[in-house]
């Protein structure tokens, strides 16, 4: 009996290696050749012996400085999703509190609305939308980018299920003392609410990092242009050096990866929401 | 509410309408707005910089998107795409999330390692796998197949090859985005309450009997919101293409964003690309009424 189950427990643990191995392999192609020489990086990308690097050289990463703006795509990257992510919290929460919580005439048809209005993804309207901001004049901006992500149908529709589940009673309590309701929201509901600003704060920082639709259609200069398009640009601009190219991966993803590291859990809480609720 | 908590209203109400205010502007000029637009658009001849004057021309974008080999190619290969991906990408989510879900050491650690990719922007990972398939013994794939063939295996160049370009995407995206699908389905599948398979053991049930009788009918509504999802994902379908093969060869990897895009900017023909995200838009609105229709069909059952 304890025989089989021992067998079954190495077959999982083989299968789950094996996976391992076929998510890992990509990323240490990546991260093992932006250490090495250009010549040496094609020459073994095909072979799995010599993932490593026989020495580290920082060659590529100070290569990919030289050859185009890199912290400029950077801070353009971070900026921007940072200015999403913080815009969209507040906005996004003070409306679902509203939908939540107050009355006021309207409330229900629009919260009907917001909820429709989930199902349409950014390519559905891409193009009028293109058209909306040349007409507006806004093209090749950073608030072009920032501006139309910041009201977020399904972060609203997150916020406002977990605002339903709170108690009441503290707001309540605090309302009967004279407080107001934006005090309310701010001292009482925000500070209760941390794990659904998590939540929105990382689905909404994984989708504004990977950025690339958008970006791509609205922009054309450099200087604020995010990471996904420097990356292909980087990419189509010759020589074709794919060290270079790794070494720009690998600056690209750390900072998310950081993140991701630091705060797993709330990652996998954030996305496993996402199914419960849809 | 009775009148009688409704004395201050007038000014409770105003302060709501701020609370949601800056929210439903922003939803209403960048979403209703432009959802609303791509309908008009998409009957008018709208078009960047042209001197025509903007009318409106019925249906013809439509039958002109309708007859164009490259938006059929699109519309054919998204549905091809959807087709290996969703069956794909979730069976391998929920293997691995039934394998993660064992009572053992170090899951966590599996979790994470299967989790990461979602982290990595897709245009990185378009761009690193474009290595991953090159032709040649630069080519990982390649020489990992010859290897698991005993040399049997002919090297090709994916990317390039009008049969495996589209599979090749598809393996890149399966590869990003199977740690989200798991994540769902892991959740769901810990929300299981035991009792429910303490009962079956008593009844006998082996593994397999416990797996279809308990635990699948359990996950329904998780893996048809996965599956949903992935669909939609498949028909966003994008940024891989940019990158990878700008949708050839021949067309063989093109999809509707990807000719809406071309459209908007080769052409500046703003109303046709309108015309193709708002086909687009109704798959989008159709798979998503199907699921409805699917999980409310669950419900009556319960």
């Amino acid at each position: 009996m304890i025989g089989t189950h021992t067998v079954i427990k190495l077959f999982v643990y083989l299968l789950l290696m094996g996976f391992a191995g076929m998510f890992l392999i990509p990323v240490a192609m990546m991260l093992f050749g932006s250490f090495k020489p250009d010549d040496q990086v094609l020459a073994q990308a095909g072979r799995l012996g010599h993932l490593l690097p026989a020495e580290f050289s920082w060659y590529n990463y100070r290569d990919v400085f030289a050859r185009v703006p890199f912290a400029r795509y950077l801070f353009n990257s971070a900026f921007i999703s940072l200015c999403i992510v913080a815009g969209g919290l507040l906005v996004n929460s003070l409306a679902a509190y509203a939908f939540a919580r107050l009355r006021w005439p309207g409330r229900d048809w629009m919260l009907m609305v917001v909820v429709a209005l989930m199902i349409i993804p950014l390519e559905a309207i891409a193009v009028p939308l293109f058209y909306e901001v040349t007409l507006l004049g806004w093209r090749d901006t950073y608030w072009v980018q920032i501006i139309p992500f910041i009201a977020n149908a399904f972060s609203i529709y997150l916020f406002y299920t977990f605002f339903l589940g709170l108690p009441r009673e503290l707001e309540e309590a605090a309302r009967i003392d004279g407080a107001g309701p934006w005090r309310i929201f701010f001292r009482i509901v925000m500070p209760n609410a941390k794990p659904v600003f998590a939540t929105v704060a990382i689905l909404n920082l994984l989708t504004q990092w990977g950025a690339f639709l958008w970006p791509l259609m609205v922009t054309h200069s450099e200087a604020v242009r995010p990471l996904p398009l420097g990356i292909a640009t980087f990419y189509s601009l010759p020589p074709l050096q794919w060290g270079d190219i790794f070494a720009f991966g690998v600056m690209m993803v750390t900072p998310v990866l950081l993140i991701f590291v630091l705060f797993q859990h709330w990652f996998v809480q954030s996305v496993a929401t996402t199914g419960v609720k849809g | 509410m009775t009148s009688a908590d409704h004395q201050p209203d007038t000014r409770d109400a105003r302060q709501a309408w701020l609370f949601a205010l800056p929210a439903l502007l922003g939803l209403l000029f960048f979403v209703l707005l432009p959802f609303v637009l791509s309908l008009i658009i998409s009957f008018t001849n709208l078009r960047l910089g042209s001197p025509l004057p903007l009318e409106f021309v019925g249906f013809r974008q439509y039958q002109r998107i309708f007859t164009d080999q490259a938006f059929l190619a699109a519309l054919r290969n998204n549905a091809l795409f959807a087709l290996i991906v969703v069956p794909l990408q979730t069976g391998l989510a929920m293997l691995l999330a039934l394998l993660i879900n064992q009572p053992m050491r170090g899951m966590v650690i599996f979790r994470s390692l299967f989790f990461m990719p979602v982290v990595f922007p897709l245009s990185l990972v378009a761009v690193v796998w474009i290595l991953v398939f090159a032709p040649g013994p630069q080519g990982l794939l390649n020489q990992v197949l010859e290897t698991v063939t005993l040399g049997t295996w002919q090297a090709r160049d994916f990317l390039h090859d009008p049969v495996w370009a589209l599979p090749a995407i598809s393996l890149t995206s399966i590869w990003q985005g199977v740690g989200f699908q798991m994540v769902i389905l892991l959740a769901a599948l810990q929300g299981i309450p035991r009792e429910l398979y303490e009962a079956a053991r008593v009844d006998g049930a082996n593994r397999w009997q416990q797996f279809f009788c308990i635990t699948l009918p359990q996950l329904r509504n998780a893996i048809i919101f996965v599956v949903l999802v992935t669909t939609i994902l498949a028909f966003r379908l994008f940024d891989q293409v940019q990158i990878m093969t700008q949708g050839g060869p021949n067309h063989a990897t093109t999809t509707v964003m990807y000719e809406a895009v071309s459209s908007a900017f080769g052409s500046q023909q703003v109303a046709r690309a309108a015309a193709m995200t708002v086909v687009f838009f109704t798959i989008v609105l159709l798979i998503t009424l199907l699921q409805r229709a699917v999980s409310r069909h669950d419900k009556v059952i319960e």
